[in-house]
């Protein structure tokens, strides 16, 4: 923050910028509210004048039509006697402006020939005072003049307008405190997430934004902020993970192949004993490249790259063919494989995936389950639910501390490592289950695995799906989810 | 066969060229993108092993595009290190025919290329498939051998289709998994050789002569024995 406003112009700081626009919207309300209060006091008064003026000129006029000059200058002897508060101002004059009737000295000098309304000063039994007068020629060439001392008008309305301005001053020095306030506060708050933005690409990714626990707009920005933090903190230990595990994985079939081409150059008896290295060799290779392209798929699929391809489908279809595949494989190791699916199981999401990822749980099944077993491939689903596809075994199942992990890439149980497979099984199915805003639920069958797999049926918001261990071991369940 | 392979990584291609030759195809060879569209565009062809990434200014697609463009149909095999789902299917769509993805074993690339360029050779829609005394009428779905009626489930039914169509050629796993269920994975267990063991079973056992037979490292060719 320091940095940025050293660096750049004053009006290029935001804190600055709400802060002027804070004072500017102060200050022009209380112009506002000034003009209107000047407007209803000062303005009224001054308005009631005229009026009082302009209903007094019309009774003089009439008289002056129905009788002529004489009864004018009556009538202006009787409103001036009249007057109480001694403020009306009269003055009739004739055509060479001198005056006939009325309680000014003479005709008044700034009065002007063709003038209507007009303020001026006037000096009356000794007082000094503004008026307020209107002049009005009559037929014959005569002069009148009807007015009303405005004086006391004039001094309330300078008090309004001395008070006004100095309101507005206030106003002025508040409204620029208030805006170095919002300013101060701006930086306050940001102050923290741009420390922990700059400590974090610094390195230090455990830096978390400071939550106030007011659970403002300001709280949820930070926890928004911290949440992204902590994906990425997952991000970069499953990738930390992961390149630690191909480093293993990996490493040991490329070994393996090596040593025996090594072995094969230097100790084969002849073309047979060459021929077989090379083939096993070969072999471990393709395994090597099987793990290379389900790590890849993985990826692919985490990075939600293929929700492109996604539309509704039939689950129910997929699932009764792939059983169809499975059964056969099944029976011929000893095992059932019993399918329970409902005529029709609709869902959202990419066939392709969801095929690969009941496969590899149906895999899984297949290859830890003892024979005399059965294998059951269940679905259900409701009306606004997302479809479930339970794979269930009899096998030796997983046991509960390791169950949180088996989805985790190149997880492998112990009793699962003298299987073929690449622990990279399960970490698909999470992975597509993910991406489908569903999630993969591994828990004790009593005895056995069962393997919950959700598929939302409509376009999903965001990933969100977590893998979920059920606690309730009472056996040993030792084999994971190869593949 | 004829075929033309447009690879310019040196190994790859010499190793392509001489399994095609050994494998009695005649072949041809480009090693950038523009040779390989000369080629392909003034010569006939029954098949092209395509890369995707070629020097010369013309890459794997443009030339498919131009090459299908100027309405030529000789059958197309894209072979990539591009492994993306997306990338096979931008492949499929720019006029490919199938899509292989590097690294790859060369019994599986020699059997699509030849599943590529017999279907190329177009025949008619046929109602009868036939393969020594195995004969199958497409239309009443019935299976005969030797005269005797053979019961075939459904699935069983196209897998032999499958496997009569491709009659005489090696076909691999993936090739089953892809042309008779519509699966782009690779199952860990082995289901599909549980299933044409089953076929074995019904098409094979009864008979004297098998005509199912197992490829080593590749798959499966039925194949009517020349007596």
């Amino acid at each position: 923050m320091a940095a940025l406003s050293r660096r750049r112009p004053l009006i290029g700081s935001a804190g600055v910028r709400f802060g002027l626009i804070y004072a500017f919207t102060f200050a022009l309300s209380t112009i506002i509210l000034a003009v209107f209060l000047w407007w209803s006091t000062a303005g009224l008064l001054d308005r009631q004048t005229d009026a009082a003026i302009t209903v007094d000129a019309q009774g003089l006029l009439e008289r002056y039509v129905d009788g002529g000059l004489p009864p004018l200058e009556d009538t202006i002897e009787q409103r001036m006697a009249g007057n109480i508060d001694d403020d009306a101002i009269y003055l009739l004059a004739d055509p060479f402006y001198r005056k006939m009737v009325g309680n000014l000295e003479r005709w008044p000098p700034s009065v002007l020939p063709d003038t209507d309304w007009t303020q001026i000063r006037i000096e009356r039994a000794g007082r000094r005072g503004m008026a307020q007068i209107r002049q009005f020629d009559l037929l014959g060439g005569y002069h009148l003049l009807i007015g009303r001392d405005v004086e006391a008008h004039a001094q309330m309305a300078r008090l309004l307008t001395d008070a006004l301005l100095w309101a507005v001053g206030v106003a002025l020095l508040l409204g620029s405190l208030g805006a170095l306030a919002v300013r101060g506060l701006f930086r306050f708050t940001l102050a923290d997430v741009s420390a922990t933005a700059a400590a974090i690409s610094a390195g230090d990714l455990s830096r978390r934004v400071r939550v106030s626990g007011r659970g403002d707009e300001f709280d949820r920005l930070a926890e928004t902020i911290n949440d992204m933090l902590d994906r990425i903190g997952r991000l970069m230990d499953g990738v930390r993970q992961v390149s630690n595990a191909i480093a293993h994985d990996l490493r040991t079939p490329i070994a393996r192949a090596r040593a025996r081409l090594e072995d094969a150059a230097e100790h084969a008896r002849g073309e047979v004993d060459l021929r077989a290295a090379i083939v096993r060799a070969e072999a471990d290779l393709d395994g090597v490249i099987a793990i290379f392209q389900a790590l890849l798929r993985i990826a692919e699929i985490e990075a939600g790259a293929r929700r492109s391809a996604f539309a509704p489908f039939d689950l129910a279809p997929l699932l009764l063919d792939l059983a169809d595949l499975y059964a056969a494989a099944a029976e011929e190791r000893g095992q059932r494989l019993a399918p329970e699916i409902p005529p029709s199981l609709p869902a959202f999401g990419d066939r392709d995936m969801v095929q690969q990822a009941v496969a590899n749980l149906l895999d899984n099944a297949l290859k830890f389950s003892p024979p005399g077993s059965a294998i059951r491939l269940g679905a259900s689903g409701e009306a606004g639910q997302p479809a479930r596809i339970t794979v269930a075994d009899e096998g030796p199942g997983i046991p509960e501390p390791d169950r949180l992990r088996a989805a985790e890439r190149f997880f492998r149980g112990e009793s699962a490592r003298s299987t073929p497979g690449s622990g990279l099984g399960l970490a698909l199915v999470q992975a597509v289950a993910t991406l489908h805003g569903g999630s993969l639920r591994l828990e004790d069958n009593r005895p056995g695995l069962r393997a919950t797999l959700t598929i939302g049926t409509r376009q999903p918001p965001l990933p969100g799906g977590r893998v979920n261990a059920t606690s309730s071991a009472d056996q040993s369940h030792a084999a994971i989810g190869a593949a | 066969m004829r075929i033309l392979v447009v690879e310019d990584d040196k190994d790859v291609a010499g190793f392509v060229i001489k399994g095609l030759r050994e494998a009695g195809h005649v072949v041809e060879h480009a090693d950038n993108g523009r040779d390989g569209l000369f080629l392909s565009a003034s010569e006939n062809f029954d098949a092209i092993v395509l890369d995707r990434m070629l020097p010369g200014g013309v890459d794997g697609l443009r030339l498919l595009e131009t090459l299908r463009g100027q309405n030529n149909n000789t059958p197309v095999l894209i072979l990539s290190a591009m492994a993306q789902v997306d990338d096979r299917v931008r492949g499929l769509k720019a006029g490919g025919d199938d899509y292989m993805t590097k690294p790859f074993a060369f019994a599986e690339l020699l059997a699509r290329v030849e599943a590529l360029a017999r279907r190329g050779k177009g025949e008619g829609p046929a109602t009868k498939l036939a393969a020594g005394d195995l004969e199958m009428d497409l239309l009443s779905r019935a299976v005969k051998r030797a005269g005797q009626k053979i019961d075939l489930q459904p699935r069983e039914f196209r897998l032999l289709e499958y496997l009569m169509r491709h009659a005489g050629q090696v076909v691999t796993r993936t090739m089953l998994l892809e042309g008779v269920w519509d699966y782009h994975f690779d199952p860990q267990t082995n289901v599909i050789d549980v299933h044409v063991s089953r076929l074995r079973q019904k098409v094979d056992k009864p008979f004297p002569t098998p005509l199912i037979h197992t490829v080593r490292n590749a798959g499966y060719m039925l194949r009517a024995e020349q007596p």
